[in-house]
């Protein structure tokens, strides 16, 4: 790789060993996919739920957080994907004393370093929003794919050790999505049936992922007869990136960087494409069906809520009373948090018996230990994502709309 | 005469052990119960199976950035496999690797490496070099 004088003094030593491991880190990615050099970045995203990093990657982090401030503080804006514990709330979900003890200490770590404990996995609809062209180094599969596809930002998926590195140093290796020739079209997918709500959008994400497979392929998904929101997009995305692990899609018409379908392909010979239609969806919803078991859990999270996701939940629960054998539990930003407060809208989610959580994500907050302590098994969302990731956790997953899954909440089992 | 597949020079040391195939995909936060040291996703091909110190071949990895983390976590619990093959990674689990100094390879000049290797072969992986040698036969 060719580094500047900097990233050399950086590798030497020079700025001391904690920006030392992170060039080095950089270094070892970057020679991996053949990275000609690192790229400047204005952000960096780091996800750290202590579930994920566990006790050894926590101790990593203060080992570093001990280096002198200037040997240790980020160089830039660098904010945090949820955590694993919300601390109003861990007691009602049986989560433990030691979780809480092992996620203050990776937050005082991250504080040390100067990284904004933001605790959120939409930053694009919440803190500061990508631009077309800024390269970055997010955390979290569902930002990273929202920030190219539908803003033009250039990211990898940055793990969080990556994600510190580039907060640290400033660059990132420039490889992937960073560059111009890996972000065209690469598979046609055309759509027949029009997605109808979040778990439409969050299937269709399914369905293109499931099909594309691969990180390092771009789906372009035409056919579509209406311009998706913010919040549809970040579903599709979400599914999309897990269950494909894809980081890049284009809606021609729509996303930034295909304003028609011969841009979406770079102008390469557009492919043929592959059908998508209504027996796809049922096909993908009938993979989760489960009719008449209890429900134990109905969870509105991955990706958390946005402030209108939040009155969604609030209108539908009006008035009605979870059932006293299930819990339903609605995810959002801190920031949203606040909002919804001062609006009024966690107070009518919990008129229900609902439970409302800040500054976390679930499948990312021990769900396999609260499975075991509450006797949670089957699990009601409307994120794709989520019922995609939560039977690695021994739950069994069903997928419906916002809309059934409070109504199986209040009825206590899948209607 | 040991058969030996070439790929892109990899991440970490050298390593010698018994392979685990499928043609399956990977993440470390959806698939295992890293405290069993088991596949739990009921859906994936290895579900049930016992990862530890086995060199896992597979075909991809699949969604989270928590792979990052938990591959070294899983390195220093000793709960963890010997090294990791791919056909193709995605940027999560080269980190990972990266950070865990877990020995890791991909992009091989065969179409498919999860088809050529067999689950129980005795495999060598030299990442430096960018080569595979299965042992156990010709």
């Amino acid at each position: 790789m060719k580094l500047d004088d900097e990233t050399q003094g950086m590798l030497a030593g020079e700025f001391g060993p904690v920006r030392q491991w992170a060039a080095h880190h950089q270094v070892t990615v970057g020679n991996f996919f053949d990275a000609e050099d690192l790229v400047p970045v204005g952000q960096a995203h780091i996800m750290a739920d202590t579930e994920a990093t566990g006790s050894s990657g926590v101790e990593f982090l203060e080992e570093l957080a001990k280096a002198p401030q200037n040997q240790r503080r980020v160089r830039i804006p660098t904010i945090t994907d949820p955590r694993g514990v919300d601390f109003n709330a861990y007691k009602r979900l049986k989560q433990t004393d030691g979780m809480v003890d092992l996620e203050r200490r990776l937050i005082a770590a991250f504080e040390a370093f100067g990284v904004l404990m933001t605790n959120t996995c939409i930053n694009y609809q919440t803190i500061l929003p990508p631009v077309h062209g800024e390269h970055l180094a997010f955390g979290d599969t569902g930002v990273v794919i929202y920030s190219n596809a539908v803003l033009g930002a250039r990211s990898n998926f940055e793990g969080g050790p990556s994600a510190l590195s580039a907060a640290l140093t400033g660059r990132t290796p420039r490889y992937g999505y960073h560059l111009e020739q890996n972000r065209v079209g690469t598979i046609h997918y055309e759509v027949s049936h029009q997605p109808r709500d979040l778990s439409d959008w969050g299937a269709l994400g399914g369905i293109v992922g499931r099909r594309t497979d691969s990180y390092w392929r771009v789906p372009v998904v035409s056919g579509l007869k209406s311009v998706p929101n913010s919040d549809e997009m970040k579903h599709f995305g979400a599914a999309a990136a897990s269950f494909g692990s894809l980081a890049m899609f284009h809606i021609p018409g729509v996303t930034p960087e295909a304003p028609d379908i011969a841009a979406a392909f770079g102008g390469n010979p557009i492919p043929k494409a592959e059908a998508i239609a209504a027996a796809d969806f049922e096909a993908f919803y009938e993979s989760y069906a489960a009719r008449g078991d209890k429900v134990d859990v109905v969870v509105f999270s991955a990706p958390q809520l946005s402030l209108l996701e939040m009155e969604q939940v609030a209108n539908l629960c009006d008035g009605r009373r979870i059932h006293s054998g299930t819990t339903l539990i609605a995810v959002t930003s801190p920031e949203i948090k606040f909002a919804a407060d001062r609006m009024g809208l966690t107070k009518r989610i919990e008129a229900s018996g609902a439970i409302v959580l800040e500054g976390v994500c679930f499948y990312q907050s021990y769900a396999r230990e609260m499975a075991e302590a509450n006797g949670w098994k089957r699990l009601m969302s409307n994120s794709a994502k989520l019922v995609n990731i939560i039977g690695g956790y021994g739950y069994k997953p069903t997928l419906a709309t916002m809309e059934k899954c409070v109504d199986c909440a209040v009825a206590g089992k899948v209607l | 005469m040991p058969i030996v597949y070439r790929c892109h020079p990899g991440i970490g040391a050298a390593v010698t052990g018994t392979a685990l195939v499928a043609e399956d995909n990977f993440s470390a936060r959806y698939d295992l119960d890293r405290k069993k040291g088991v596949f739990s996703r009921p859906a994936h091909k290895l579900f049930g199976e016992d990862y530890r110190d086995k060199i896992l071949v597979l075909n991809t990895a699949k969604g989270g950035v928590a792979s990052a983390w938990m591959l070294r976590e899983m390195v220093q619990s000793g709960i963890t496999p010997k090294a990791l093959v791919f056909n193709t990674v995605n940027t999560i689990l080269a980190q990972g690797g990266a950070f865990a100094d877990l020995t890791m390879v991909d992009r091989f000049e065969c179409p498919n490496i999860t088809t050529q290797i067999r689950s129980g072969d005795e495999v060598h992986i030299d990442p430096e070099k960018g080569e595979v040698t299965v042992l156990n036969r010709d």
